[in-house]
């Protein structure tokens, strides 16, 4: 059973997504395939098809705040198995987008900061830069040793690259993160 | 037969051996790989869950300098192959999207270059009865599992990519090879995918119930085709040993690594060094099989 409360924190959240991901999520039944297919169900507080229920009933920042929505690994099964045709993974992907731009926080880990910094590499070098990407992402989660003694070894194993990449169209990369700095993501 | 290659960015990091196993096995076939020059990332997890324009134009980048080749874009890498096709994808259905993108890149793209994974390629342009004539050792003996994951199957609709269910393209492979392919439940089952660093715990636990599902079929290696299953499943092993008490030793190889082997190259060169999980008696079992 979903209990909901009738007081809402904050302005609904259902036109916001429709809009960034193009779902109607009106068509939603409830037979809760979804939620028996999610790789993460086990490890969450709510499911798949509890998100599609109360952004039905247009829930607010609560949901943003939700421990499912940050511990989704973007495994599309949801999606895939919609009777509906739902792309709930997409659903997902704007809950994210729409955390973010409202400063939501994040329950559990910290996937947007990880997030950020694998793009900042990305606009930096064109290319993924993954030496760089761990240095930035541990100095943002101060946990500085976590996986460090895999280092060694994965440097002589040429697994992890000491310098960044090299070759890549960076001006071309350069002006597409121009361009969505510009339409500034989605709007809050 | 001629392609345009997309390495994608762990080809020259953590999957370096997933990369210089594909360039083996296509000098072994006579498959010729050109690279697009100055390629770029395709935004992978972190841009389709940052913003909906990243995702698809990082992809349309390297997808218009593959459409300047007159080439299909072969890739290897499942979530570089899952990012171009759902770009293609968005941009071909959507005529604001490719005016978007359009404007970024400075040129026009209109989603219609063609997007091929290897294994495509190896299935469908040489075929399994010519890998096998091509054979030096066989798989006999060996046990194989073979995992999918969710970047290569999902989503259905747009990557039309082998039964999203129960795909079969690796276990045909194998089978080809002469080795023996397992019936087991999680062939697309979900690793953890990107959570790798950022959500260990996630990866940890999703991980270990692959490998537990694999080992309980009896296999004696599982075969992939993504970087990010092959990280999470290989170099993680230790961590799920650390914090379940378990102690799983089963090699993660790549399908183009058992392929190379069989073809007659080097372990070496396919870069079975790199495993953090040694294959060792996979080597000795598959270099000690003539193929008949």
């Amino acid at each position: 059973m979903i209990t909901i409360k009738k007081k809402k924190t904050a302005p609904g959240l259902k036109h916001a997504v429709e809009q960034l991901c193009h779902v109607d999520l009106s068509v939603c039944f409830q037979c809760k395939k979804c939620s028996s297919g999610c790789a993460v169900a086990k490890l969450t507080k709510i499911r798949p098809s509890e998100v599609m229920r109360r952004l039905h009933l247009d829930a607010g920042r609560e949901l943003l705040e939700s421990d499912l929505i940050w511990t989704c690994a973007s495994c599309g099964t949801c999606s895939a198995r919609c009777p509906m045709g739902i792309d709930v993974a997409a659903v997902m992907d704007a809950l994210r987008q729409l955390a973010m731009a409202r400063g939501a926080s994040t329950p559990a880990g910290n996937v947007p900061l990880f997030n950020r910094a694998f793009l900042k590499t990305v606009a930096t070098f064109g290319r993924t830069y993954e030496l760089g990407m761990v240095a930035a992402y541990k100095l943002g989660t101060g946990k500085l040793m976590a996986d460090t003694e895999k280092f060694p070894t994965m440097l002589k194993k040429g697994k992890l690259a000491l310098l960044p990449p090299r070759g890549a169209d960076r001006k071309t990369v350069g002006r597409i993160f121009k361009h969505a700095q510009q339409h500034q993501g989605p709007q809050a | 037969m001629r392609y345009a290659y997309f390495p994608g960015c762990s080809a020259e990091s953590t999957a370096r051996d997933m990369h210089q196993s594909t360039l083996a096995v296509a000098r072994a076939l006579n498959l010729e790989l050109v690279e697009p020059k100055g390629w770029t990332c395709c935004g992978a997890t972190a841009g389709h869950q940052t913003d909906p324009f990243l995702a698809v134009s990082l992809p349309a980048a390297n997808l218009a300098k593959v459409q300047d080749m007159k080439l299909d874009m072969v890739v290897n890498c499942a979530a570089c192959f899952n990012r171009m096709k759902v770009a293609n994808h968005e941009i071909a259905a959507d005529a604001a999207v490719r005016k978007q993108v359009g404007a970024a890149l400075d040129r026009d793209y209109d989603g219609s270059v063609k997007v091929r994974h290897l294994l495509e390629v190896l299935l469908d342009d040489v075929g399994t009865k010519a890998l096998a004539r091509a054979a030096k050792s066989s798989l006999a003996g060996l046990k194989v599992a073979c995992y999918y994951g969710c970047l290569l199957v999902r989503p259905p609709n747009i990557l039309k990519f082998d039964d999203p269910e129960n795909p079969t393209c690796l276990d045909r492979l194998v089978t080809a090879l002469g080795g023996q392919s397992l019936e087991w439940p999680g062939k697309v089952e979900c690793c953890g995918g990107g959570l790798s660093l950022s959500r260990t715990d996630v990866v940890v636990n999703l991980s270990e119930s692959i490998l537990d599902m694999a080992v309980q079929a009896g296999a004696d290696c599982i075969a992939v085709s993504c970087p990010m299953c092959q990280v999470n499943l290989d170099l993680r092993q230790q961590d799920i040993n650390k914090q379940t008490g378990k102690n799983y030793q089963i090699p993660i190889i790549y399908i183009t690594q058992l392929i190379g082997l069989c073809l007659g190259v080097g372990p070496d060169e396919l870069g079975f060094e790199k495993l953090m999980v040694p294959a060792s008696r996979v080597l000795e079992k598959v270099t000690a099989n003539p193929h008949e």
